[in-house]
């Protein structure tokens, strides 16, 4: 809350000047009833018309001050709103940008897309609305109320006919808030119990077509709309009373100020005066209005607010170390010593004490079921991850003493989800640009769109390697955009290359292709995949087996059968006899 | 199924969709609707049964302005009795209190009458709300599955949530703020007449001043507004493109590339923010304004106007209260205006969807005592009518017998399935259920003896009981724990806190995905069907579970017709028949052996994963 408000202070200039502007505003507006009551006492009772022209002249220049102060207020807090909004949401996003996997985790990445949308807007729309009304209703409202008790005759003294209609106000919207609070916590229950009803219903359209219980769906459906038509209707109807009560606490003050002048009445400026208090009255209960409008709106705004903070302050977990240095040659392929790795939050760690190499020029296959701590293990290389225990080396340097971005020049990485960014076909292959400062970039471009299986849709396509890529790839097939992942990894050039079950979009005939074309590639490289179906991995170089985060066996495929219990049952739950000797 | 790997529930980007409801008013842009009047009569026509009770609010709402009115003069007539009673023989304070008694009585008739409006209108529009949403929900039922091509899961999910909301809530409340505001208007214009006819010229000459500014500023502010939603949503594309894709930035040093681009469309949209901001902020001082000049004229006017003794000082001050009422609804009005415009544009999309054409019945039979014979007779199909693209297959499969529907990713595997369950119908030929054509049963009817496990398994927020049961609701709880037994599931819930009773989250994911599979498998035993549909999974399960899977199946398919989308090898051998898909059309169909000697595409699949 603290960090998200603190963004404020660089505006602190334009903020006295805003508050300057609201302290003359007031005062011209507070200034008008007081020139109406001189037009009626001197001017009227005087019978002076000239007074009442050179009174009317002045209310005019006060109007236009109000007017001139409201306009640059509205011009500067426009300013403050949109800066501090721009400033909160920039941090927001280089913070994020350069988190490492576990902060993402540890948040979603949905949460951290809200916190940097809907958040700040927010946060903004509160700020606007907190330098206009905030800020100014407890100045009308102090000044109404002195004003109130300035004026003369019979109504000055009855100032605490507006201390009881505050009161009377402030009481009823407490009640009215209480009664209906925790109906609207309820209300956003119900909303989302029919959200959620309506999508399975949605996601499930043809299981329940098929097992015909549309009537039962119906029913379900039913009982939440009963309920949420049932509360909102209650919160509703109390919340109608709002408006009828404050009227009539306006009345009530307006018929009491009138009565009492009445009895007290000693001349035609007592008449005018009144008149003027009733105005002040009417100003200072607006005020009390507003403030409590900003107090309904505040809770929302805390807990975006919140949000906002919680990312601000987090650390990114992974980051170079002091005596980092860069990789000048690769030398030496990628080794795990014992490497322990959990997440946060979860007893039992994902990999624990395990130890292998995979060699430059070799292909090294990870295999293993679900959950086994395969895709953990890859992640550790090019550190999006830091292992809890053991270390990883690279080119014989533990990858903690290389500098993340010499580390991830020299290692090629195709996560599982192919993700695609807005751009051409060019622009996506040719990713981030390392390795662009050689020049050479279109060779490496065409190569690796060849080897990764993608040249004859992009030839196919109308802008070939221009043609445009939409947000998140939308425009392209899986198997395409998985295919152009794999391109954009090979265009690296990079030592080390990481699959990480990176061609399960891929259909029998383009995935075995793709193969073929990878091994002639890569011969000097290490290559590292991580796969599902033993089919896919049995010429493997060495395959390594993990079985609940532990290194079950490693080997060769005909080793593996004969030594390791995991892999035989692996291999015999998706391949027949024949296939498996074949 | 259909689209199976689109993400229909893709949210439909906010911020133009819902007009106005944040911010200040009149400076959207606001969606029309392409009917207006039509969809306004269908709107009226659809709150029929409440007509009586809007009526009746609508006149207590008149009641309350007409009580309202008569306060101002009240007041003035207080006055002047005090003006009179101080020039001469003191103040008649019970002729004072009379006017103070009767502005007390008036408001509170106004304030009960309001009061009384607001309850009923309440009602109005949570009933119609009510009735939407009910409509909109039994209608998803009635729509043929190709509706839902072209409509996302999204945007009927909009519907239901966001148009209702706009259409009834809104409704309720610009119905109260018309009646109410031209009530006031005229009520108000009639008392200012009688009160003093230049005063009243004054306050209407105000009128057009007012509303020139006011027009001006809208059309600025909208002007920026639009920059400001479009520079919005590309900086939020961005946050949701760099996040989503945070890994592959990080893995491709492409951090400062992106935050360049970041600062960039940040710095856009600041400046369309401030300027949209600062306009739209405008809409307050221009009201002030003209309200104050209003004022000022009238108490300079008005002074001279007592001076002449045209006026009392009474009328002058009711008049200024007057004015100040009739200035309120002026300055609404542009607002009432939209928001009643994204109403009908609301209602508009919902009786859109509320009359599209519903699914024919085409058929009464229903397959009680039916074998599982399934005959393809030349059948032709296309998803869209000038792109057939299974154009004549034909394929007789006996009772009991196990069919593979294979081919690469996109075939179009599922056509296959989606025909059999007459989820879409055919465009030539038909298809036999027992020598029966599938169009004499009803939808329903054919259903009943059809089940289907698919690959993402559908279970909803309730007890692992329930979602069994859904196959067959009268089942007794032992049949459910037979059925689970069969599926191989009855050990893994018996370990679950609760077992049977354990409540499955909202989103389904406190259960492994082996889990769930075997879930749906175990409701498709209870259903017991004569023809049953299987989706083999692709995604990876854990061993010991996919070999569950694979057993529960087996069990399940026993002496069923099965069609089964097959991926695992051992599955298409064993099948019966194999049918072969490429590019949405069944290119080739038999047994395995008699495909491999015929070295067609199929030969080429197979062979290609052991190259």
């Amino acid at each position: 809350m603290k960090k998200a408000f603190g963004f404020c202070l660089k505006y602190w200039r334009s903020i006295i000047f805003v508050f300057a502007l609201l302290l003359i505003q007031a005062w011209c507006d507070l200034a008008l009833p007081e020139y109406m009551s001189k037009i009626l006492a001197e001017g009227v009772a005087g019978q002076n018309s000239a007074l009442v022209w050179r009174y009317g002249g002045i209310m005019l220049g006060y109007a236009f001050g109000v007017c001139t102060a409201s306009v640059t207020v509205g011009y500067l807090s426009a300013r403050i709103g949109a800066g501090v909004s721009r400033d909160i949401r920039a941090e927001l996003f280089s913070r994020t940008a350069d988190f490492s996997g576990a902060e993402f985790d540890r948040f979603g990445v949905s949460t951290l897309i809200t916190r940097a949308t809907n958040d700040v807007t927010q946060i903004q729309m509160f700020l606007i609305m907190l330098i206009r009304i905030a800020l100014y209703s407890p100045i009308a409202a102090a000044g109404g109320i002195f004003k109130a008790l300035k004026t003369g005759g019979g109504a000055g003294g009855s100032a605490w006919i507006i201390a009881v209609g505050v009161g009377a106000l402030l009481t009823f919207i407490a009640v009215l808030l209480l009664t209906v609070q925790p109906k609207f916590l309820r209300l956003q229950k119900l909303t989302d119990k029919i959200n959620l009803l309506a999508r399975e219903r949605l996601n499930g359209m043809t299981v329940i077509r098929a097992f015909g219980t549309g009537a039962y769906e119906r029913g379900r459906f039913g009982e939440a709309n009963t309920a949420l038509t049932d509360t909102s209707l209650f919160v509703n109807r109390v919340m109608s009373l709002l408006f009828p009560v404050i009227n009539l606490i306006m009345y009530g003050i307006m018929a009491a100020v009138i009565w009492l002048t009445a009895k007290s009445a000693v001349s035609a400026q007592s008449v005018a005066d009144m008149t003027a208090f009733i105005q002040y009255a009417a100003t200072v209960i607006m005020s009390f209005l507003m403030l409590t409008m900003i107090f309904v709106l505040f809770p929302r705004a805390v807990v975006s607010a919140k949000r906002v903070g919680e990312v601000l302050s987090t650390e990114r977990s992974v980051k170079d170390s002091p005596g980092a240095a860069d990789i000048d040659t690769v030398t030496d392929g990628v080794e795990f010593r014992d490497v322990t790795f959990s997440y946060p939050n979860s007893e039992a760690p994902v990999l624990s004490g395990v130890s292998f190499r995979a060699e430059l020029g070799q292909t090294t296959a990870i295999i293993g079921s679900t959950g086994s701590g395969k895709s953990t293990l890859v992640s550790l290389i090019p550190r999006l991850y830091d292992p809890g225990g053991g270390e990883v080396l690279f080119s014989g340097r533990s990858v903690k003493d290389i500098t993340l971005r010499s580390l991830r020049k020299n290692v090629a990485f195709v996560p599982q989800k192919a993700t695609l960014f807005s751009g051409t076909v060019k622009s996506n292959i040719l990713f981030g640009g390392d390795g662009n400062d050689g020049g050479g970039e279109d060779a490496r471009m065409l190569e690796a769109a060849e080897i990764s299986q993608s040249a004859e849709f992009i030839g196919e396509k109308s802008g070939g390697f221009d043609e445009p890529i939409d947000r998140g790839g939308a425009n392209v097939s899986g198997g395409q955009k998985q295919r152009l992942a794999v391109a954009r990894a090979l265009a690296k050039n990079a030592p080390v290359i990481v699959f990480d079950d990176s061609f399960s979009a891929l259909d029998f005939k383009t995935d075995s292709a793709l193969r073929a074309a990878l091994r002639e590639r890569c011969k000097s490289a290490a290559v590292i995949a991580v796969a599902q179906r033993v089919g896919t991995i049995m010429s493997a170089d060495k395959i390594i087996v993990l079985d609940g985060g532990r290194l079950a066996g490693e080997g060769t495929h005909g080793e593996l059968m004969k030594t390791c219990a995991v892999y035989a049952d692996i291999a015999k739950s998706q391949l027949s006899e024949e296939e498996l000797n074949k | 199924m259909s689209g199976g790997k689109i993400n229909k529930n893709a949210p439909r980007i906010g911020g133009m969709r819902r007009g106005p409801g944040h911010g200040p008013p009149g400076a959207f842009p606001v969606q029309k609707a392409e009917n207006f009047s039509l969809t306004l009569k269908k709107l009226i026509r659809y709150m029929k049964g409440s007509i009586p009770a809007a009526i009746a609010a609508m006149l207590m709402t008149v009641g309350a302005v007409a009580a309202t009115i008569f306060i101002p003069k009240a007041m003035g007539d207080a006055v002047d009795l005090m003006i009179k009673g101080l020039t001469g023989g003191g103040i008649d304070v019970s002729a004072v209190l009379q006017r103070v008694g009767l502005m007390i009585t008036l408001g509170v008739a106004a304030g009960a009458l309001r009061y009384g409006s607001g309850f009923i209108f309440a009602g109005v529009s949570q009933k119609i709300t009510f009735n939407l949403r009910r409509d909109i929900y039994a209608k998803i039922d009635r729509l043929p599955l190709k509706y839902f091509d072209k409509v996302s899961n999204g945007e009927v999910l909009s519907y239901l949530t966001n148009d209702v909301d706009t259409a009834s809530t809104t409704l309720s409340q610009t119905l109260s703020q018309v009646v109410m505001s031209a009530a006031t208007i005229a009520g108000v214009l009639v008392m200012m007449f009688m009160s003093s006819w230049i005063l009243t010229l004054i306050a209407i000459l105000i009128i057009p001043v007012s509303l020139l500014l006011l027009i001006t500023v809208v059309k600025f502010s909208q002007k920026y507004f639009t920059a400001q939603q479009k520079n919005l949503a590309d900086v939020n594309g961005h946050i949701e493109e760099a996040f989503a894709g945070h890994n592959v930035i990080t893995l491709y040093n492409n951090q400062d590339f992106s935050k360049a681009r970041f600062d960039k469309l940040n710095g856009e949209l600041y400046d369309s923010a401030r300027k949209s901001q600062f306009f739209s902020g405008l809409m307050m001082p221009v009201m002030m304004f003209t309200g104050n000049l209003g004022y000022v004229l009238i108490c300079a006017v008005g002074g001279l106007l007592v001076i002449g003794g045209v006026m009392s000082v009474g009328a002058v001050v009711a008049f200024m209260q007057y004015l100040r009422e009739f200035n309120q609804p002026v300055n609404q009005s542009a607002n009432i205006i939209n928001t009643l415009q994204s109403t009908v544009a609301a209602a508009e999309r919902i009786f859109k969807f509320l009359d599209a054409d519903d699914e024919r019945e085409t058929g009464t039979l229903t397959a009680d005592d039916v074998l599982g014979d399934v005959e393809f007779k030349n059948v032709r199909f296309g998803y869209e009518p000038d792109k057939i693209v299974i154009n004549d297959f034909s394929c007789k499969i006996t009772a009991g017998s196990r069919v593979a529907i294979v081919g690469p990713t996109g075939a179009g595997k599922t056509t296959v399935v989606k025909l059999l369950m007459r989820f879409y119908d055919l465009d030539g030929g038909n298809i036999a259920l027992d020598g029966v054509n599938t169009e004499e049963f009803s939808r329903g009817g054919l259903r009943k003896r059809f089940a289907m496990v698919l690959q993402d398994a559908w279970l909803f927020n309730g007890t692992v009981r329930d979602n069994i049961r859904y196959g067959k609701f009268d089942a007794t709880d032992d049949e459910v724990h037979a059925a689970a037994a069969t599926a191989y599931a009855d050990r893994f819930i018996r370990s679950l806190p609760g077992d049977y009773d354990f409540v499955l989250n909202e989103e389904a994911d406190n259960i492994s995905l082996g889990q769930k599979q075997l879930l749906t498998i175990a409701r498709a035993v209870l259903a017991d069907p004569r023809v049953l549909i299987l989706d083999e999974a692709t995604s990876s399960v854990d061993t010991r579970t996919e070999l569950l899977i694979q057993r529960a199946m087996e069990s399940l398919m026993r002496g069923r017709t099965s069609f089964v989308i097959a991926h695992r090898l051992s599955t298409i051998k064993d099948a019966d028949t194999i049918l072969v898909m490429r590019g949405g059309d069944i290119v080739e169909q038999g047994p395995h052996d008699e495909l491999i000697r015929r070295g067609g595409f199929y030969a080429e699949l197979y062979n290609s994963q052991f190259e």
